[in-house]
């Protein structure tokens, strides 16, 4: 089966890409654009094929390695 | 005077390896260890660097592989024997991702890599790594970083400020903030652990230990661990 | 799978392959049969102007390529020179400009990975990167984006492989427009007994390929990099191959390991034209055959072809000829490395580089006629008419403000914004980091360091090809010289627009001829080069700009000087004549707007008989800093000076009949402004006298504004200001 974990910064820490990009939007004329954050988007293919030992695995690798926690937060779609 | 006895990790991509074991040479008069990530022993010295570079080609976090390699779960054993280890640039990305020493390292606030040559305040001279230093002492080091912007909550970030955990601060020429060059918070460079045997920095010490590189503002690093062991 | 090796070779496949009927005609009559697909791609590749040199390599014969220190010169990955202790010095430049035109940051990434990888294919550890590089008018659209991309992806590159880039040079022309140039140069160091060749030998020895796997990148990039732009060639992005500097890295550290053992016999890299130009390189240059079965070749993607592997520019990988029965050992190397490692053929006695894809021959192409009876034009060309003398400039309002404009305008501000994304300083060798004449690094662990600079004057090779290519030459020379070194030899790229333009190929020969005449009078070889044609869109060429990389020796580094006066009172010596010379000048463009006259002659015996005096001064420990006198002229070097100090000066110079602008503007060449402690002026000027050049005390360090005559003194805080504001200003804007 298949995971997709994004991996985000989260509220509060000052993401430079992030006001990078919204700078770049509202200078090319898109307005209304009130806050980007930028974040890292992970695919894994697993041999697992139970969605709860699944989660719990690829839980255990985002806190382990894919995210850095002291900053950043996850979500983990499994399907 | 007992000799320092020191090691340097080498990950595939480290980069400053060869300046940390050149200047830990030149300094404590023997070569230091190398110590290839792989290794599964580590010998018995007083000091581990972790150096500069790239470790792993830092494609997830900088430093963030490296942190998981076998050989740092050995350097983590010999911290808490009470061994000395620094972590300069990457290293520090390194210890801040072993959670060895608080906070992470972001992208530079510029977006730019940026390497030139810094301020720093010694804020505190009572460490292993600074006691050659007069304290508040300005001196210039080199930095070369895109990720060295460091982050900490408030809370840890007080924690940090009121037990003197702060050891190297960005400052300009008269010792003043306003010279930072990657948005640190607190204007930090430099941290180290409650028990004063680990230090993170992202400055340069040893690519300035010569006059021929510039100056040797780097050489009292190095020179208050001989002294520390002494 | 639907592809077919064997499909019928049309005329318009054969075009749209680049080649002509006359050289299809040579590519049947050396096969004796009509091509297949697979080979129809080689020879394209093979004959593209960029891997055959074909427009150029009749001019290039012509280059002096020798002297007692030349060990290899071209012909090989790079050129090498000796520095004494059987060390040598390795070093090549090359361009990356179409690619880094349609990607910038990928484009000269992958610039920096390829000539990376041509030094230490020759068993150099690499030392010391620099670049030179050219963009369109700052007012471009495109400009910034492509400025910002190039220095990002060269910083990318360098920085995480560990190898410092200490310099380099960029220029503004709206001539570059839609054409930029990326060249990038290498500087590596390695011991004379432990040099590795291409030229493959024994025949049954293993073949192997090691590194990152193939995938489909960069398809056709050598022969894109040998065709004019067009409106719709940004659609060609999918060509651009991506670096991966982590991968470049563990392949620097795999490959010196390799050859500190004695297993390699031959070794190439895998650059433009990727496995079909290095095998082809390494059999013909061995005079034998390879065998290879392409179902070994490591691929990264599903259902590749013969076609797409043998075109394939994948960066970071090696083609390496072992000795026998040593493949175990060495794939335990690049084990340790984590890359891979593929025996992917042997060394036959056929003479032909034979292919085998599932069981079946896809090709069969003797690579000597291949690689050496590629075709070569003597193609037409006009020599460039001479321009018209300058007449007479019109003053400026203000001297101050003019001198002010030039060293904040794009082309003398300060390039600090680019250096800082450069890690200067790794390797902890850089003792004269960019800003100065030449970078210097030590060679690691002796007192000898390297002095390295990138020059071109393009605006004076526009205005008369042969004065700019020698000039090219003679300003590398000066500025390796300026800084104590002793110049040693050089590497070009030579970037030209379409040469089926005589007036095009025109520029080029007159360039070759300068040059020719310069490093001969200098003694000063051409070890190594690249040639980079077709830099035009739409019919409209780039500035001719041979651009010239110098290497030299410091025997004992401590004598180094660099532009900064060291001390209060120090005497200013300006060495050389000053006639005042306006015409193809950087004033002229900065503060008229024009580009016109003649640019300054080049006197070779008089560059050769100053350079030689101001190094012996240097050598001797008489002076304190050193400048050439460039771009921008007298004025502006002594304004370069101040800032590197941080100090003023007082200048007061008599230019007889000479307006006071070209006093201070005119870019007369051989001429150099040395700072010299005060109580050994005396010394300096009578050797000077002895040696029969000109020299004239002009004034003195101190204070901390700059003084000159007819001009109103400037804080040096206010020339740093002025100097430093323009690009990050300009780039700060999105």
């Amino acid at each position: 089966m298949k995971a997709r974990i994004h991996v985000t910064l989260k509220n509060g820490v000052l993401d430079p890409q992030g006001k990078a990009i919204q700078h770049a939007l509202s200078a090319l004329g898109f307005g209304g654009v009130e806050d980007v954050r930028q974040g890292k988007y992970i695919e894994l293919d697993l041999a697992e094929t139970d969605p709860g030992k699944a989660q719990a695995a690829v839980e255990d690798m985002c806190k382990k390695l894919l995210s850095n926690t002291v900053i950043e937060n996850y979500t983990i779609e499994i399907e | 005077m007992t000799p320092m006895k020191t090691a340097v990790v080498v990950f595939p991509a480290s980069n400053c390896d060869r300046d940390m074991i050149t200047a830990l040479e030149k300094i404590t008069g023997q070569k230091p260890h190398i110590i290839w990530h792989q290794d599964d022993d580590i010998p018995d010295v007083d000091m581990i660097a972790l150096p500069g570079g790239f470790s792993f080609g830092d494609y997830l976090r900088c430093g963030a592989m490296a942190a998981r390699s076998p050989v740092v779960r050995k350097v983590i054993e010999h911290a808490d024997r009470g061994g000395h280890v620094i972590g300069v640039c990457n290293g520090f990305q390194v210890l801040t991702e072993t959670g060895l020493l608080p906070g992470a390292l972001m992208r530079n606030e510029s977006l730019k890599f940026v390497c030139r040559d810094v301020h720093l305040k010694v804020e505190n001279n009572d460490t292993p790594f600074t006691n050659a230093y007069e304290q508040g002492e300005v001196i210039t080091i080199p930095v070369a970083h895109h990720d060295g912007n460091y982050f900490a909550d408030p809370d840890t970030l007080t924690e940090l400020e009121d037990e003197g955990r702060v050891v190297f601060r960005y400052v300009d020429k008269r010792g003043q903030a306003g010279a930072n060059p990657n948005g640190s918070r607190n204007n930090i460079a430099g941290i180290i652990n409650r028990r004063k045997n680990i230090l993170g920095m992202m400055p340069h010490p040893e690519r300035l230990i010569e006059d021929a590189q510039g100056g040797t503002d780097g050489l009292g690093f190095f020179k208050s661990m001989i002294n520390a062991l002494n | 799978m639907t592809w077919n090796n064997n499909v019928e070779i049309t005329d318009a496949l054969v075009r749209e392959h680049g080649l002509s009927a006359d050289e299809y005609a040579l590519c049947l009559k050396i096969l004796g049969r009509t091509p297949t697909l697979t080979e129809l791609g080689i020879f394209s590749v093979m004959w593209s102007e960029h891997c055959s040199y074909k427009s150029s390599k009749k001019h290039l014969k012509t280059l002096p390529t020798k002297a007692p220190w030349v060990i290899h010169g071209p012909g090989e990955n790079a050129g090498v020179i000796d520095i004494g202790d059987n060390q040598a010095i390795i070093f090549k430049m090359e361009s990356h400009n179409h690619p880094s035109y349609i990607e910038p940051y990928q484009g000269a990434a992958t610039g920096v990975g390829g000539i990376l990888r041509d030094v230490f294919t020759m068993g150099a550890r690499p030392i010391a990167n620099m670049n030179a590089l050219r963009f369109g008018s700052p007012d471009h659209p495109k400009t910034r984006h492509l400025l910002s991309g190039v220095v990002e992806g060269i910083g990318g590159y360098g920085n995480c492989v560990g190898v410092p880039t200490v310099g380099g040079e960029t220029n503004f022309h709206a001539s570059y427009d839609g054409n930029i140039l990326v060249n990038a140069m290498n500087v590596g160091l390695a011991d004379q007994d432990k040099i590795f060749l291409s030229a493959a030998a024994g025949i049954g020895n293993p073949v192997v390929y090691v590194g990152s796997k193939t995938g489909r990148d960069g398809i056709h990039g050598a022969t894109m990099a040998s065709a004019e732009f067009t409106e719709d060639t940004e659609e060609k992005r999918p060509t651009v191959q991506v670096g991966d500097p982590f991968t470049e890295k563990l392949l620097i550290e795999a490959c010196l390991e390799l050859m500190s053992t004695d297993m390699v016999v031959a070794i190439q890299d895998m650059g433009a034209a990727g496995l079909t130009s290095s095998s082809v390189e390494m059999a013909s240059g061995g005079g034998v055959g390879f065998d290879f079965n392409l179902d070994m070749v490591p691929q990264r993607e599903e259902g590749m072809t013969p076609y797409e592997m043998m075109l394939s520019e994948s960066q970071e990988r090696m083609l390496i000829v072992l000795k026998p029965g040593r493949e175990g050992e060495a794939k335990a190397i690049f084990d340790k490395w984590d890359l891979d490692f593929a025996v992917i053929g042997k060394i036959t006695d056929t003479g032909n580089l034979t292919l085998t894809f599932k069981g079946e021959v896809v090709a069969d192409i003797p690579t000597q006629p291949l690689a050496d009876n590629s075709p070569e034009y003597d193609r037409p060309w006009v020599r460039t008419e001479p321009k018209a003398p300058l007449g007479e400039v019109a003053a400026p309002a203000d001297m101050k403000q003019a001198l002010l404009d030039m060293i904040g305008s794009p082309h003398l501000c300060s390039r600090h914004w680019i250096w800082q994304q450069y890690d200067t300083q790794v390797m902890a060798d850089t003792i004269q980091k960019p800003g100065g004449d030449a970078a210097v690094v030590r060679v690691h662990g002796t007192d000898k360091a390297i002095a390295i600079t990138t020059d071109c004057t393009p605006r004076y090779c526009y205005a008369d090809p042969v004065e700019g290519g020698k000039q090219a030459v003679a300003e590398t020379w000066r500025n390796l010289t300026a800084v104590g070194a002793l110049p040693l030899a050089i590497t070009d790229c030579l970037n030209f627009g379409n040469p089926e333009r005589p007036e095009i190929m025109g520029q080029f020969v007159g360039c070759i001829e300068g040059m020719r005449e310069a490093c001969e009078v200098l003694d000063y070889p051409v070890v190594s080069g690249n040639v980079s044609l077709y830099n035009e869109t739409n019919g409209t060429g780039i500035h001719p700009t041979p651009a010239i990389g110098g290497v030299g020796l410091l025997q004992d580094s401590s004598i180094m000087v660099t532009i900064a006066p060291q001390a209060e009172g120090e005497i200013l010596i300006l060495i050389g004549e000053t006639k005042g010379h306006l015409g193809a000048s950087l004033y002229l463009e900065v503060m008229e707007g024009r580009e016109e006259g003649t640019p300054p002659p080049v006197d070779l015996a008089l560059e050769k008989k100053n350079g030689d005096f101001v190094r012996a001064q240097i050598e001797a420990g008489n002076i304190a800093a050193c400048h050439d006198i460039s771009d921008g002229g007298l004025y502006v070097a002594l304004a370069e000076m101040a800032m590197a100090s941080n100090m003023g000066m007082t200048v007061a110079i008599d230019g007889g009949n000479i307006p006071p602008h070209a006093l201070a503007f005119g870019e007369d060449q051989a001429r150099y402004i040395l700072s010299v402690p005060k109580n050994g002026a005396d010394t300096v000027l009578e050797m000077a006298q002895k040696a029969g050049v000109m020299a004239q005390t002009v004034g003195n360090t101190g204070g901390d504004a700059l003084t000159l005559t007819g001009t109103a003194p400037i804080s040096v805080a206010e020339l740093l200001d002025v100097h430093r504001g323009w690009m990050p200003d300009y780039m700060s804007i999105d």
